[in-house]
C-alpha cells in the first residue's frame, strides 16, 4: 500500500508510458462563477480500475464527463490514446448512473443499441448482445423489457451495453448508487471477475470509500469546491480468490479509516 | 362497479338514463325530445338515405383531413417548441390561447377565406384538434430524459438518432394528444358543417330540424357519437401498448 500526498506534478503520478487517458490542466468554470474543477492533472492506466472518489459537489461526474466528451472544458485538454478529445468516441464507452435505458426496446435491443448506432448488422449486433448480456448474468432475460427487471438487473443491461461497443475505456458514473446494498455488493463482486475477463481500462465515479477501496487500483480523491484532486491513493490489495474475504482483509479496512480521515474535513 | 355484490359493467349506467329517456319521451311533453325506441328506429332509415351516405362520405373525408394535417402539423410544432427555447417563448402563449379560445367563433373566418365548401371543414377540424396535439408532443419532448440524450450522444448517435430517441421517448405523451385531437376534431367537422350548413351532416342536421325529423335529428346524433367514442377507444387501445413505459422513463 502506498499512498503519494498532493501531487505538484503529473509525471509523479504514474508512468507516462502506460497512460491511456491524459489530463492536462483542466478547468472546468459553470456560467463564469461557479468553479467546479480547477488544474486537474490526471493520468489514467491502461487496464487499471482508477476511482474518482470525493464528496458530493467535488465535481467527480463533471471530470468523467469531460472525459467522456460529454461536457467541455473551460480550459485543458484530455487525450485518449495520444489524441485529444473533442466529443465522444468509439474508444470510450459509457455506464449512467441512472441506467439510461430505452423503455420501449427489449434488454436485447438495449444491450445492442451502441452497435446500432455503429452500423453493425442486425444478427452480428444480437449476438455480439446476447453475448454480454450473458457475460453480466442476464442469460434468459433478453426479450424482457427495463420495466420488468430490477434496478441492480437494468444497470447490468447498461454495462452490457458499454461493453458491446468493445471500447478500451469503460466509464462508469455512480453505476450502483440506485441500487440497494446486496444488489450493489454482488454487482461488485461481479465487476471484479468481469476484469479477469475484459481487458479494460476502468474508470469509475463514487462516493463510498468502501467501494473505491474494494474495486481500485488507484483511487483520485477530489477535494470540493473548487473540485482539486487532493490525493492519489493506490490500494494494493490481492483480489483472486474469494470476494468476500477482501472485505475482511486488513489492508482494506485499514485504507478505509485512513481515507476517511482525509476525507472527513471536507465533510465536517 | 358493484351493485348488491353483484358485478355490473360500467356501461350499465347507460341503460338506466336510455330508459328514462324513454320514459319521458312516452309523454310526448316536447317535440324535441321522441322517445328512444322512436329514434333507434329511426336509425336504419337515416343511414338508408343516399343523402346520408354522401354527408357522411364528405363528413369522413373532411374529418380525415383536417385531423392528418393536425396530427402532422401539431407534432412539428410541439416538437419544435420543445426543442427551441426561442419558438417555445414565441409560440406557447398563442398555442394556449387559440387552445382555450371558443374556435367555433373563428368558422365564419375561416369561410371567408375557404368558401362554403370542403376547405372550411378541413380547415376547422385542423383548428380544433392541433393544439392540443401540439402542447402534449411539446410536453412529452421536454420530459425526455436528459441522460437517455447523453447517452445516444456518448454511443455516437446522428441528428436523425437522437431525434428517433426524443419522439419515441415522447410518444405516450404524443398518442395523449393524438386521442384529446381525435375527439376535438370530431366537435370540430360537427360545428363546421353546422356553420356551413350546406354540406355534409351539417346539411342533414339543418334538414331535419327545419322539418321537425327529431327521431332522425337524433339518431344522426347517436352515430356521431358512437364515431367518436370509436375512434378515441381505438386510440386508446394503441396507448395502452405504450403506456407501459409513460411511468418507466426514469
Amino acid at each position: 500500500m502506498t499512498m503519494t500526498h498532493p501531487i505538484p506534478d503529473p509525471e509523479d503520478a504514474a508512468p507516462v508510458a502506460s497512460a491511456i487517458i491524459e489530463v492536462e490542466g483542466i478547468h472546468k468554470i459553470y456560467n463564469g462563477a461557479v468553479t467546479a474543477l480547477e488544474n486537474i492533472h490526471l493520468e489514467f492506466n491502461r487496464g487499471e480500475l482508477t476511482s474518482l472518489l470525493g464528496p458530493s459537489g467535488c465535481g467527480k461526474t463533471t471530470l468523467l464527463k469531460i472525459l467522456a466528451g460529454l461536457l467541455k472544458p473551460t480550459s485543458g485538454e484530455v487525450r485518449v490514446n495520444g489524441k485529444p478529445v473533442t466529443g465522444p468516441g468509439p474508444e470510450r464507452a459509457f455506464v449512467f448512473q441512472d441506467f439510461a435505458l430505452m423503455p420501449w426496446a427489449t434488454v436485447l435491443r438495449n444491450a445492442s443499441y451502441g452497435l446500432e448506432l455503429q452500423g453493425v448488422g442486425k444478427r452480428e449486433r444480437e449476438d455480439r448482445a446476447r453475448h454480454y448480456v450473458a457475460e453480466v448474468g442476464l442469460a434468459g432475460f433478453e426479450d424482457k423489457y427495463p420495466h420488468e427487471l430490477s434496478g441492480g438487473m437494468r444497470q447490468r443491461v447498461g454495462l452490457a451495453r458499454a461493453l458491446a461497443v468493445n471500447a478500451d475505456v469503460l466509464m462508469m458514473d455512480e453505476p450502483f448508487s440506485a441500487v440497494d446494498e446486496q444488489t450493489r455488493r454482488k454487482f461488485q463482486e461481479d465487476l471484479i471477475r468481469l476484469r479477469e475477463i475484459e481487458q479494460k481500462t476502468f474508470i469509475l465515479v463514487t462516493h463510498s470509500i468502501e467501494e473505491a477501496v474494494y474495486l481500485s487500483d488507484r483511487i483520485v480523491l477530489l477535494s470540493p469546491r473548487p473540485g482539486r484532486v487532493s490525493q492519489i491513493v493506490t490500494p494494493n490489495i490481492d483480489r483472486h480468490g474469494d470476494p468476500e474475504a477482501i472485505r475482511r482483509n486488513p489492508e482494506y479496512l485499514d485504507l478505509i479509516d485512513d481515507i476517511w480521515a482525509g476525507l472527513r474535513d471536507y465533510v465536517e | 362497479m358493484e351493485l348488491y355484490g353483484v358485478k355490473v359493467p360500467k356501461s350499465a349506467a347507460l341503460l338506466v338514463w336510455i330508459a328514462l329517456w324513454e320514459f319521458v319521451g312516452r309523454f310526448e311533453l316536447l317535440l324535441l325530445f321522441p322517445p328512444f325506441s322512436e329514434v333507434v328506429m329511426a336509425l336504419p332509415e337515416v343511414i338508408g338515405t343516399p343523402s346520408f351516405l354522401e354527408a357522411a362520405r364528405i363528413t369522413l373525408l373532411s374529418y380525415l383531413g383536417g385531423l392528418g394535417l393536425a396530427v402532422v402539423v401539431g407534432i412539428a410544432l410541439g416538437l419544435l417548441m420543445g426543442l427551441v427555447r426561442r419558438a417555445d417563448q414565441i409560440l406557447n402563449m398563442w398555442v394556449n390561447i387559440f387552445l382555450s379560445a371558443p374556435l367555433s367563433a373563428l368558422v365564419p373566418v375561416i369561410m371567408i377565406l375557404f368558401g362554403m365548401g370542403m376547405p372550411t371543414v378541413i380547415a376547422t377540424v385542423f383548428m380544433f384538434a392541433v393544439w392540443i396535439i401540439a402542447l402534449d408532443t411539446r410536453a412529452g419532448v421536454v420530459h425526455t430524459s436528459q441522460s437517455l440524450l447523453e447517452m445516444g450522444t456518448s454511443f455516437g448517435a446522428s441528428r436523425t438518432q437522437q431525434l428517433k430517441l426524443i419522439l419515441l421517448s415522447a410518444l405516450p405523451e404524443i398518442l395523449a394528444g393524438i386521442r384529446l385531437g381525435v375527439v376535438r376534431g370530431v366537435k370540430g367537422v360537427v360545428i363546421g358543417q353546422l356553420l356551413v350548413s350546406i354540406i355534409g351532416v351539417g346539411a342533414l342536421f339543418s334538414l331535419y330540424s327545419q322539418n321537425f325529423l327529431m327521431a332522425h335529428f337524433w339518431a344522426l346524433i347517436l352515430i356521431l357519437f358512437a364515431f367518436a367514442l370509436g375512434l378515441a377507444e381505438l386510440i386508446n387501445r394503441l396507448e395502452e401498448r405504450v403506456e407501459y413505459y409513460a411511468g418507466n422513463r426514469a
